[in-house]
């Protein structure tokens, strides 16, 4: 998709001005939150759980390539078959190809992530293969041609009513004069349209939530189960997932599904976790007869052995953007590409260049409750702070900010100047004051005043008042 | 180079290298063949502790659970069927535990036999077992159990006995393992927790997505 | 570490209490002398580094970091009336020597000496209770670093619940961000307003006469926002209440009458 994160400023007004998208916006803030916090209250090992899941993924991290090359030839025993992908290009490439073998008109797809940082929906269809989402938040947005705006909740930047206006727009086959007013009627006519879609598909897509290296077992964690029906009805089932999804047993995964939901939805368990091990087999009445797992590296391997190693733990719940008050406040399209919030800000700069995203690593106020809520630990702050740092040394930060930062930090290091810059400083505020102990403009700091006032000093500065004290305290 | 090729090779070279290919070999080998098992919430005093938290567990995620004896199993699947007015009839795959139990009931419940092709209202499948942690139903792909029955039926109707109530998904894979064998699964296996749902519009809940609107367990107690 | 009986404490004062609110200061030293430290303010301190560390430049923030841990480490103690640059001292520094063994260890000996006040007061001087009566409807706002970085929540609402008179009427959300951040208001400013606003409607709903809060950029940012909105809340950082201290105007406002003074 278009990357569109260098406007982040421009996209973030835009949204702050959006009526629809701060209504909409007020759910995350407060659902998310509680179901998340009640659930983690309900587990009394849960921080325990954290601890061992990331255990688990330090551990697989190390051993990448060996459970990766496990996890293959267990797919290959099963009668399935792995396509190992570099680039997205790649990707890209193979899926077509699979689906051009059996002449593919239609795609089934499940939720996929994977899928969006490919680009694969654009590709298919130029290339005359119709894409169809299933989730129904994906399939909302498909029909508005738009991207997911929140990893786990695609369509949360939405209202009821533009839903609402979308399905009779499309939906013209139905009658006019149906009741869409409740929530329930609009999920039973997205059933009802994709019901059929599920039957007559000839490929089915979907991500992955792990990849199992002891059984070749992919896995996918929903709550719809449209995943399910994507998987199971076509000819063709096609994995899409980044290496870094694999662990090494199933009691890994188990451990990690603890803290999964958990923290994405506050259920405790999705409602399916389904696991797949190859195609149909012998006496199977479901079931597709080819299983394909696409294996996307697309710049993770480059992010081993960097401080950005540790993102490659993410289980994708969503948590850090659920508690994230820059998410918030402007959601997940103002990011301008794939993942947003905080793990957008660490993943983003290593998948699209940090030339691209540099915005997203400074959209941040430090407060670190993405980092207190990650079900995987993940320093996503720091991670921050170290773009920000490759941000300095490549020259990338605007050249008014160095300049000022260079000027502070040169007092900053000599205290006998950083006093008399103090009080210089000092002296200036309070002109700005004068009487009315707050200033209302201040130049150089407009994104302050614009929006609030600034107190007025008291008539001396700290170390001024300090050092008169201590002369007339201890006389010489 | 391939794309395989080049991929495991950055990986080495970032995470150690050839070097230490052999002490690294040893750890996942040792890691795949124990399968350490990690923390286990909960802890139960008896058998009847853990029956009664999958019960509750199962209820809280929308699930409605009720137990009955062997004998009256296809009396609960009608009565189920009345309450929500559907029709008495039913779809079961090949699964012999649930023949016997359905055996002589053709009269009041029509049973028809295979996977859902999406015309059949209600699907009755045997778990192989479940977690009692979360009230998870474990159900395993096959001609007994047909996939399809757990995703295209509107009303999801599963027969689990009290002894296939273990503690913890753990459990489970144990069962699966000395079943299928050390590393080996079936082409499917579903865990599944409460009938399906999506909260995508306004974040508001709703129930029966795309899979089945109701899930009713029925535990056989004897 | 065991505790020395009458302790030699620095004072941290930090660049905005230095430079907008000396009365910060001053509370907290009568704060640390009441529980019977000795206090000195060394006069060659200048800033703890954070806007350079949080702007990725680590080579002005590693001398910044030398000049403080050299003016610092005599002491028994140092403490700052704020939990983000006592966070930054603590927490951070050991990771700006990061591959420098010999100032790591340093780093780490200095690192381990510093408090927030409030957590100092709470858990190393086990003041628990304090003497003064104050009528007054209070809601704390819980800065991110000291709250997520040092754990501060409960030491700052025991000492004020130790208060004769006061009231603590917790607003919603009191752990979600203000908006502040550092340089994030100045570089993000509509985003950062957005933040500010929704903390402004909490606070407001707490039906509090008072705010406080344990740093002073998020206190100068919510006050700025409140006394825009025309709101007559009075804004104060924790020190001055809990030392009694309360004869400045409040922040942002000129008004010295004041609630915290009792009505």
């Amino acid at each position: 998709m278009e990357i569109k994160s260098p406007q982040f400023k421009k996209n973030a007004k835009a949204a702050l001005a959006d009526e629809q998208l701060q209504k909409a916006l007020s759910h995350v803030r407060s659902k998310f939150i509680e179901k998340r916090a009640t659930a983690v209250r309900e587990l009394d090992c849960f921080n325990e759980l954290r601890d061992n899941a990331v255990a688990i993924k330090k551990h697989t991290i190390k051993h990448l390539d060996l459970y990766l090359e496990r996890f293959e030839e267990k797919v290959l025993e099963q009668g399935g078959q792995v396509h190992w992908a570099a680039t997205a290009r790649d990707a890209r490439g193979q899926v077509l190809d699979i689906c051009r073998k059996i002449a593919a008109k239609t795609v089934t797809k499940g939720k996929s992530m994977i899928s969006e940082e490919i680009g694969l929906n654009e590709f298919l269809e130029v290339n005359d293969v119709t894409p169809i989402e299933t989730d129904l938040g994906e399939y909302i947005i498909q029909l508005r041609g738009e991207h997911p705006s929140h990893i786990i909740a695609p369509a949360v930047h939405l209202n009821m009513d533009q839903i609402r206006e979308d399905f009779r727009e499309h939906h013209t086959e139905l009658p006019e004069d149906r009741s869409l007013e409740e929530p329930i009627s609009l999920l039973q006519e997205a059933r009802g349209i994709l019901r059929e879609k599920f039957l007559g598909a000839d490929v089915g897509i979907t991500g992955a939530n792990f990849l199992i290296a002891e059984t070749g077992t992919s896995v996918i964690v929903t709550n719809e189960g449209n995943g399910d029906l994507t998987q199971t009805l076509p000819r063709i089932h096609i994995v899409l997932a980044s290496i870094e999804k694999v662990v090494p047993t199933l009691e890994d995964t188990s451990q990690i599904l603890r803290v999964l939901a958990r923290s994405a939805t506050g259920q405790e368990m999705s409602v399916y976790t389904t696991l797949s091990s190859g195609p149909k087999r012998g006496d199977d009445p479901d079931g597709p007869d080819e299983f394909h797992v696409v294996l996307l590296d697309n710049g993770r391997s480059s992010m081993l052995g960097t401080e950005f190693e540790d993102m490659l733990r993410c289980i994708r719940c969503g948590a850090c953007m659920n508690h994230c008050p820059v998410y918030h406040a402007v959601g997940g399209h103002a990011y301008g590409w794939v993942y947003p919030g905080p793990m957008g800000s660490v993943l983003s700069p290593s998948l699209a260049g940090i030339e691209n995203t540099g915005h997203l690593p400074n959209a941040s106020t430090f407060c670190g409750r993405c980092e207190s809520v990650c079900p995987m630990r993940i320093p996503l702050p720091k991670m921050m702070r170290h773009w920000r740092e490759r941000e300095f040394e490549l020259h990338l930060s605007p050249a008014s900010q160095r300049r000022n930062l260079k000027l502070w930090a040169w007092f900053a290091k000599r205290p006998k100047y950083y006093r008399l810059f103090s009080r210089l400083s000092h002296l200036a505020l309070k002109m700005l004051a004068g009487k009315s102990g707050r200033i209302s403009f201040l130049p150089l700091a407009g994104g302050w005043t614009r929006f609030r006032d600034m107190p007025g000093p008291e008539p001396k500065t700290f170390m001024q008042a300090w050092q008169d004290r201590s002369t007339r305290d201890q006389p010489q | 180079m391939s794309s395989r090729g080049e991929i495991l090779d950055r990986i080495r070279s970032a995470v150690g290298g050839v070097a230490t290919d052999k002490m690294r070999k040893a750890n996942v080998e040792r890691r795949l063949k124990r399968h350490p098992v990690g923390i286990l919430p909960w802890t139960y005093k008896n058998n009847d502790q853990v029956i009664t938290q999958f019960t509750v567990k199962a209820k809280k995620a929308d699930s409605t659970v009720e137990r009955c004896k062997s004998a009256d199993v296809s009396k609960a699947i009608v009565r189920f069927l009345k309450k929500h007015n559907l029709p008495a009839a039913c779809r079961i795959g090949a699964d012999r535990k649930l023949k016997n139990l359905l055996k002589g009931q053709e009269a009041v419940l029509e049973i028809t036999h295979g996977p859902n092709d999406g015309s059949q209202l209600t699907g009755v499948s045997c778990a192989l077992g479940a977690a009692a942690e979360t009230g998870t139903l474990f159900l395993v792909s096959g001609k007994d159990n047909p996939t399809t029955l757990n995703f295209l039926s509107e009303n999801h109707i599963v027969v689990i006995h009290k002894k296939d109530i273990l503690k913890h998904q753990e459990d489970l894979w144990v069962r699966l393992r000395r079943k299928y064998g050390a590393g080996k699964l079936p082409r499917t296996v579903n865990l599944i927790t409460g009938p399906s749902r999506s909260a995508d519009i306004e974040q508001t809940l709703i129930l029966g997505a795309h899979g089945p609107q109701r899930l009713h367990i029925i535990v056989v107690m004897n | 570490m065991s505790k020395p009986s009458s302790p030699r404490v620095a004072l941290f004062v930090t660049c905005l209490v230095d430079l907008f609110r000396p009365s910060v200061g001053f509370a907290t030293i009568k704060l640390l002398e009441d529980a019977g430290c000795k206090v000195d303010v060394p006069i060659s301190q200048t800033c703890c580094g954070q806007p350079a560390w949080n702007s990725g430049d680590r080579e002005n923030t590693r001398k910044i970091a030398e000049t403080v841990i050299q003016t610092f480490e005599s002491y028994d103690y140092i403490v700052a009336p704020s939990g983000s640059c006592a966070g930054m001292l603590k927490m951070h520094y050991p990771e700006v020597f990061a591959g420098d063994a010999k100032w790591m260890e340093r780093a780490n000996l200095f690192s381990e000496k510093v408090f927030e006040l409030t957590e100092f007061l709470h858990d190393v001087m086990n003041v628990k209770k304090l003497k003064q009566k104050l009528n007054s409807n209070i809601t704390y706002h819980d800065s991110c670093a000291g709250l997520r970085e040092l754990g501060i929540s409960k030491q700052p609402r025991t000492l004020l619940k130790s208060i004769k008179g006061v009231k603590l009427a917790e607003m919603k959300d009191s752990e979600t961000c203000c908006g502040f951040g550092g340089t994030f208001c100045v570089k993000y400013p509509e985003i950062s307003n957005s933040i500010v606003e929704t903390k402004t409607e909490n606070i407001e709903s707490s039906g509090a006469d008072v705010l406080l809060a344990g740093d002073l950029g998020c206190l100068m940012n919510i006050a700025g926002k409140l006394k825009r909105q025309g709101s007559t809340l009075e804004v104060r950082h924790v020190a001055e209440v809990l030392a009694g201290m309360t004869d400045t105007a409040p922040i942002c406002d000129t008004n010295k009458k004041t609630v915290a003074k009792g009505r």
